[in-house]
């Protein structure tokens, strides 16, 4: 069975969710849905120890061998991915039942389940795959359960928010698509190892250059990163609670892995970053989105939107990282995919207990909250620590190897840039930690009961974890920069 | 040169007319019928890729030596699949959007929007004139409680007197 | 009406381009699906459209800049056809030379499809599993015994006009489902196969949906139904390869299924069709009954709105 766990940690969701489709009754539907889920979880943990000790682990499809047939290849970086996206799938599903009876219509959550088990399939096929066309068909899973699960509330802005996300990402996933078609034309072949090994002898011709760049500009789309972030704040924003919850920790992140996997492994670094001036390109747009979306944050009344503009920046922060292209960049970029996973996920889960109580999130709802829901609101306020940088959180950690790897560069500008970036982030955390803990509660809220157990525990369950993995960060960066440096060593 | 890449031009030309109808279109069922044509010219690309000189379709038959490549077929088999689902759950959104909304042109729908957002932000506004008004009211109340006790103690030392 | 005629005219050319496989499929996807429900939508959304075209200068802007990259990227292709492109040298002969002996079918895409990338097939599946679930989600609407009573009795009044219809009709229908069938079952030696068969099977049920009403329709094959048949379509379409784990091959290995591994792979293949067929049928389906079923709720509500006026 170990041999095949490439394949389990995919095909386990996947089955999972039509099951739920048949099993219908939704409290059944969820227990089950958190048991694949956590199911998933423990097979990423063991396929991250594989790989961590005996290198890549590859799987053949169908018995055929590559390129002819499908290969899945896990290597650290995957690996660590995979880690993530389960890991906060599980802690989030805990949290799911008590949610959604609030904000999703009765008859909908059998199907809210089979549709979050569905892009949960997605996000870990397209991480754990090694055969381009693949990535497309797994990405469209993910996106597609990914439009239906922002519309599914009862909130009517979400249905335009998703309708714009959709337009955008499909648009997104085709510049992919043409980008598979053009390699394939000049290589003959789909794998991504065998691509990597193909392309450098057409690495000149303008057709692999234009591939190169409609592939960027896809996965850019995907990822949010500034000036295509437009479709994430209000997808974000009125989704349902839980939804965001798991997508702010996720989505972007399996973009950032594709992003990554392309320009190291199958373009190679000499042609992705010196063909193109790609690092000067990505460290400007990441600085803007950083800057730019943190000052948006600022001026945000629904706290929602607010913390999806600072996912916005916390991407940019994570493409200045991928930018220096050198082992130390790499690994500041991977530890904060990590950490802000962790990061996010508790803030938006917290926001969610708030939504369950209250019905809304507009900061009006958050006068004199510090009192009433005291265990809700200092998740925030720790979650809005790491998110700043201060010590003893995860956050600072990943600032740190950012700035430390900016440093050995020499890139004291930006050093100084990412700096202010965290000075932004006060400004709009204290917003509202002022409001929770120093003012009184306005006539019109009515006084609210502090969380329900099953979301405070999978909140401080993660809260815990950005202060434990802020001290003890052996297992976060020893993984992150042995992916790192693994990439290094294969790319020629 | 020219007549040979001439297909791949006219992929180009029909791709580019749907890539400009889905941005500059406000009607959400055109932006559909834009992005529709812009994927279905995306699989005539691959399959022109995979034409091959002389060669029939790529089904084994004892006569025939020259075959067309299958593999891009694959892909837009599967491809064409993926673009009727993304169709059908944007026609579905588009549906909801019209019941919600009550139409179905993005302007109308943005504004919409901005006027409920708006209506928030002043019922902001206002939530702080009133702790302001209410914050103010409380010290006067406090100032008069206070004032109060200190002509009670006034009273009383004068009743001690 | 234009999206179907785009679409037929790609077919044409798909079949120009000896793409007989995506013809077919694209004829009854593109051409037939996808109108069908084009036409449902904009019934429900209204024919007109407000004439104002807004920022038309940054569209072309960047419409300029992709085109002029993409025709940049076109000079260095090889030409149309080249029989020495390396698209046709590297992963490809094995398909065209050695598919005979290792799987035994003459139809190389079924082979491709179905046994060298099963596993991106098993991904489409699931892509039309979900945007079946999706439109599940976003319109479904739980039908009510009282409100099928009325709406039979509008149908039953209407259908008296389409008598022809209706007759000739009830006459294609089975032939329509038999024809779905031979797709289905014959897909290994020529055009077809799981998905072509169940978008035909699909497009008979429609048909009968859209003559004899959605009620009537509902009567012979229930919701619940045909959900559980496209969950049974995905799962066993993954069994077979999880059948394969447990024979000790790897996932999706038909070798292993049977002692003759080209019986293997025949069998392998069949299941996966019926399979593919089963949950695009159901899907095609489900997405044509909500869409009608929101049609029809919107109708109900405009007429009680006139009523209680």
């Amino acid at each position: 069975m170990i041999a095949h766990f490439p394949i389990l940690q995919v095909i386990i969701p996947l089955m999972a969710a039509p099951i739920c489709l048949i099993l219908k009754r939704p409290k059944l539907v969820w227990l089950f849905a958190l048991i694949v889920s956590g199911l998933a979880f423990s097979i990423s943990i063991l396929l991250l120890q594989q790989v961590m000790t005996s290198g890549v682990i590859s799987y053949e499809l169908g018995g055929w061998q590559a390129p002819w047939g499908i290969e899945y290849r896990i290597d650290k970086l995957n690996a660590f991915v995979l880690l993530i996206i389960t890991a906060i799938s599980t802690i989030v599903l805990f949290a799911a039942q008590t949610s959604i009876e609030k904000e999703i219509p009765k008859n909908k959550h059998t199907y809210f389940y089979v549709l979050f088990l569905l892009s949960l399939t997605g996000m870990l096929g397209i991480v754990a795959t090694g055969d381009a066309f693949n990535v497309f068909v797994f990405l469209e899973i993910s996106s597609l359960s990914a439009y239906a699960l922002i519309a599914i509330g009862k909130d009517k802005r979400a249905l335009w928010a998703s309708y714009q996300y959709l337009i955008m990402g499909t648009i997104g996933a085709t510049f992919i698509l043409i980008g598979i078609g053009l390699m394939y034309q000049m290589t003959g072949t789909l794998n991504m190892q065998d691509l990597s090994q193909r392309l450098p002898e057409v690495a000149q011709t303008r057709t692999v250059f234009t591939a190169f760049a409609f592939v960027i500009v896809g996965i850019c789309l995907k990822l949010a990163l500034f000036p295509l972030h437009l479709w994430l704040p209000n997808a974000y924003a009125y989704a349902p609670s839980i939804v965001t919850a798991f997508f702010a920790a996720t989505a972007t992140k399996v973009a950032i892995y594709l992003l990554i996997r392309f320009t190291f492994s199958v373009f190679g670094l000499s042609f992705s970053f010196t063909t193109i001036p790609l690092q000067t390109l990505f460290m400007a747009l990441g600085l803007l989105g950083i800057f730019i979306a943190s000052t948006s944050a600022i001026y945000q009344n629904n706290i929602k939107h607010l913390f999806a503009y600072s996912s916005i920046a916390q991407i940019g922060y994570m493409i200045v990282g991928f930018s220096l292209t050198t082992v130390a960049g790499l690994t500041a970029t991977l530890l904060h995919l990590f950490n802000h996973a962790l990061m996010k996920s508790g803030i938006f889960l917290a926001l969610a207990a708030v939504m369950y109580r209250i019905g809304n999130v507009q900061l009006n709802s958050f006068y004199g909250l510090g009192k009433q829901m005291p265990l809700t609101m200092a998740a925030i306020v720790i979650g809005g620590l790491s998110l700043i940088g201060v010590p003893l959180t995860v956050g600072f950690i990943s600032k740190w190897y950012l700035l430390v790897a900016l440093l050995e560069q020499g890139w004291w500008p930006v050093a100084v840039l990412i700096l202010l970036g965290s000075l932004i982030a006060v400004i709009y955390i204290w917003r509202i930690v002022e409001v929770a803990y120093f003012k009184e509660p306005l006539l019109n809220n009515k006084p609210v009961k502090e969380a329900p157990l099953y979301f405070l525990i999978p909140i401080w369950t993660l809260i815990i974890a950005n202060i434990y993995f802020g001290i003890d960060t052996r297992l976060s960066v020893q993984v992150a920069e042995a992916a790192a440096m693994s990439l290094f060593e294969v790319t020629p | 040169m020219l007549i040979g890449h001439f297909n791949y031009w006219i992929v180009v030309v029909l791709m580019m007319i749907g890539l400009y109808i889905v941005i500059a279109h406000g009607n959400l069922i055109k932006k559909i019928v834009g992005l529709v044509i812009f994927q279905t010219s995306v699989f005539i690309f691959y399959i022109s890729m995979a034409k091959v000189d002389g060669g029939t379709a790529p089904i084994l038959a004892d006569d025939i030596s020259q075959y067309s490549n299958p593999l891009p077929h694959v892909l837009i088999l599967t491809a064409i699949v993926v673009g009727i689902a993304t169709t059908a759950l944007a026609l579905s959104l588009v549906v909801r959007i019209k019941e919600e909304y009550g139409s179905i042109e993005e302007q109308k729908i943005q504004s919409q929007d901005n006027l409920s957002q708006d209506k928030l932000s002043q019922e902001n506004l206002s939530q702080d004139n009133k702790i302001l008004v209410n914050q103010s009211q409380i010290n006067q109340y406090q100032t008069s409680q206070a004032q109060e006790n200190q002509i009670q103690e006034y009273q009383q030392d004068g009743k001690h007197r | 009406m234009l999206l179907g005629i785009y679409g037929l005219l790609s077919a044409i050319f798909f079949v120009a381009m000896d793409a007989v496989d995506v013809a077919f499929t694209e004829a009854a996807v593109g051409a037939g699906i996808s109108s069908l429900l084009m036409l449902v939508a904009i019934t429900m959304t209204g024919r007109n459209e407000n004439t104002t075209r807004h920022k038309p200068i940054s569209a072309l802007f960047i419409v300029i800049i992709t085109g002029g990259l993409l025709l940049y990227g076109t000079f260095d292709m090889p030409y149309f056809g080249a029989v020495e492109a390396s698209i046709n040298s590297h992963v490809v002969p094995r398909y065209i030379n050695d598919s005979m002996q290792e799987i035994g079918i003459p139809n190389i895409v079924t082979s491709v499809l179905a046994s060298y990338r099963a596993f991106d097939t098993f991904g489409e599946v699931v892509v039309i599993f979900t945007a079946g679930i999706g439109v599940l989600a976003l319109l479904s609407v739980g039908r009510r015994p009282k409100d099928d009573d009325k709406i039979a009795s509008i149908n039953d009044s209407m259908s008296e006009q389409y008598l022809v219809v209706r007759i000739v009709t009830k006459m294609l229908i089975p032939f329509i489902m038999l024809f779905a069938l031979y797709v289905q079952f014959h897909g290994d030696f020529g055009p077809g196969g799981g998905f072509q068969a169940g978008v035909i099977f699909a497009a008979a049920i429609i048909l009968y949906a859209m003559l004899f009403g959605l009620s009537t329709a509902n009567k012979v094959i229930n919701q619940t139904f045909i959900e559980l048949m496209a969950a049974l379509g995905v799962l066993l379409y993954g069994c077979v390869g999880i059948v394969s784990l447990l024979n000790g091959g790897n996932f999706f290995d038909f070798n292993v299924l049977s002692n003759d591994p080209i019986a293997g792979q025949h069998l392998g293949i069949i299941l996966i069709e019926l399979g593919v067929g089963c949950t695009v049928a159901s899907v095609m389906i489900l997405i044509f009954f909500n869409f009608a079923g929101r049609k029809e709720l919107q109708n109900n509500n405009s007429n009680k709105n006139e009523e209680s006026c």
